[in-house]
């Protein structure tokens, strides 16, 4: 495990040897509710770090998901086809998202897990 | 009220408002009673040239046809006549029971897994339906096939300007196509290669959107049957009158993968905890109150009082006597085509192309020859010119079963004395 970043869209970030799995935290999960579908990218697809890449949609919003990092999709959680309640039940594990080959490194703009529990903290009022 | 207000006139309460902004042609006269009010709107009413619907033969899109009595009298029922589209939607059961009829009967119809609570016009529906191809292949650009209704393609331009996407009119489908539209049977009424065209499109890697006549279904492919992604439509034929043009009925229908693109609203059917069944609208974050400019459309409503009269008169009719509509029509069609042609100056524009029950002529003289049979009560064919200059003496002639066999016989007879 590599070191976890967080946007202020809360999606995290993970990598580990140039391949960035990205999710969404248990804050945005917990605020979502129940996620019902995954709007997710085809392989190959390139992104900027903070393009829209997807859509998740709960029982009451639907969001649109963005990059925290550059790089080209190489993997998607399939599972989420059928399960996409993994997102709730485990959004830092078995609910991650997509998997990215990173180009260019992390954006400073990424926040560590101190800096965005107080955002987490701030946005729950 | 003036008097209250303190002014003796309307134009003295409107002073405030500077002149420039005024609307100075509306110079209405001092107001009628009630009494003279209908005699004024009786005399001017008398003017319009009312034809037989028997001794109609004009479509282009909207049609006369036999509406049942069922229809009317459950429309009237105040608890749909009254109600709007359902904004405390779980309180209206009824109404959502009404609408998820419509959907599975639309869903059938046109062989594709979902339908939604429908929409305005076939024009609208065509323009929902290429936006959702636009947004759902994140392509710039929409293919319509010749022949797809003038007016609809007008209202597709109008929806892609506003929209940012491109129209094109010729050609075939190429990398940059969001998806292809075309019209079956077409607007001269002659029936499509849907297979084909809904592979080209496929190829391409573009939906294919097809426009039916839902009268036509009972006895053409399915949409769903021949690969089309998309199905859209105009439903006034399922129990609606033409009543100059609206209000009509917009249906769309397409594949389940698609069911998020999809526009408008959806009612599901689901159970409570107790097992007892109940409607809801569903799947409602793809809608504008939630996604926002993300949205495939800003539609938020529905027709739902002509959705229910299209249910009434589909589920009166059954599949049998929709079958019965659709053959009567064609047969009465086919026998006046072939009477037109033994007319001197008459022949079919396309005689190898199959069709229903329009169908187009060429026709020396045409707009005097129309004219004269207008002369003796018959409204005849729709002259296209208009929309396309090179087809200047030709007209589209269409049956429904309301053109009985003696209409037939007055409408040829007619027309060989205008020879």
């Amino acid at each position: 495990m590599g070191d976890r970043r967080y946007t202020e869209t809360h999606e995290w970030v993970d990598v580990e040897d140039g391949v960035a799995t990205i999710g969404i935290t248990d804050f945005a999960q917990s605020q979502l509710g129940d996620v019902v579908f995954l709007e997710l990218p085809r392989q190959g697809r390139k992104l900027s770090a903070g393009e829209t890449f997807g859509v998740i949609e709960s029982v009451k919003a639907a969001s649109d998901l963005y990059a925290p990092v550059a790089g080209t999709v190489l993997e998607v959680n399939e599972r989420l086809v059928s399960n996409p309640e993994l997102v709730n039940k485990d959004p830092l594990g078995e609910g991650w998202l997509i998997k990215v080959q990173a180009e260019g490194g992390l954006p400073d703009s990424l926040l560590d897990q101190a800096a965005y529990a107080r955002l987490a903290e701030s946005g729950s009022h | 009220m003036l008097e209250a207000l303190g002014a003796d006139s309307v134009d003295d309460l409107l002073v405030d408002v500077p002149a420039a902004l005024r609307l100075r042609r509306l110079d209405l006269a001092p107001g009628l009673s009630e009494l003279e009010t209908m005699a004024r709107v009786r005399e001017l009413a008398g003017r319009n040239r009312v034809f037989d619907d028997r001794l109609t033969f004009r479509g282009g899109g909207v049609y006369r046809r036999f509406i049942p009595a069922a229809v009317g009298a459950v429309l009237s029922k105040p608890e749909f006549y009254t109600a709007y589209t359902p904004y405390q939607p779980e309180a209206s059961q009824g109404t959502l029971q009404a609408i998820f009829e419509f959907q599975t009967l639309i869903a059938e119809l046109t062989g594709l897994d979902v339908a939604n609570a429908s929409l305005y016009d076939g024009a609208t529906a065509v323009a929902e339906a290429a936006m959702m191809a636009v947004v759902q292949t994140g392509r710039p650009e929409v293919l319509a096939a010749p022949y797809l209704h003038p007016e609809y393609l007008e209202v597709l331009r109008c929806y892609a300007q506003g929209r940012g996407f491109q129209v094109r009119e010729a050609g075939d489908p190429g990398e940059t196509t969001a998806a292809v539209v075309f019209q079956n049977p077409d607007f001269l009424g002659l029936v499509a290669d849907g297979a084909r065209l809904s592979e080209a499109a496929h190829a391409a890697g573009a939906l294919a959107i097809a426009c039916v006549d839902p009268i036509s279904l009972a006895l053409l492919a399915a949409p769903g049957e021949y690969g089309a992604d998309i199905a859209v439509g105009e439903g006034q034929q399922l129990g609606l009158a033409p009543s100059y043009g609206g209000p009509h009925l917009g249906f769309i229908a397409c594949r389940q993968e698609l069911v998020r693109r999809l526009p408008g609203r959806l009612v599901g059917e689901a159970y409570d905890g107790q097992g007892r069944r109940g409607y809801v609208l569903t799947l409602t974050a793809r809608e504008q109150h939630i996604r926002r400019e993300k949205a495939t459309s800003n539609i938020c409503t529905n027709h739902s009082l002509c959705a229910l009269a299209a249910s009434v008169y589909l589920t009166y009719m059954g599949p049998e006597g929709l079958r019965q509509v659709a053959d009567v029509s064609y047969r009465r069609a086919h026998h006046l085509a072939e009477e037109l042609t033994r007319l001197p100056g008459i022949e079919l524009l396309h005689p190898d192309r199959p069709f229903l029950n329009e169908f187009p002529v060429r026709m020396k003289n045409v707009l005097q020859r129309l004219s004269a049979l207008e002369a003796e009560g018959i409204l005849g064919g729709l002259p296209v010119a208009r929309w396309y200059p090179d087809l200047g003496d030709v007209a589209t002639f269409c049956c429904t079963e309301l053109n009985d066999p003696g209409a037939l016989d007055q409408l040829v007879a007619a027309l060989r004395q205008t020879a």
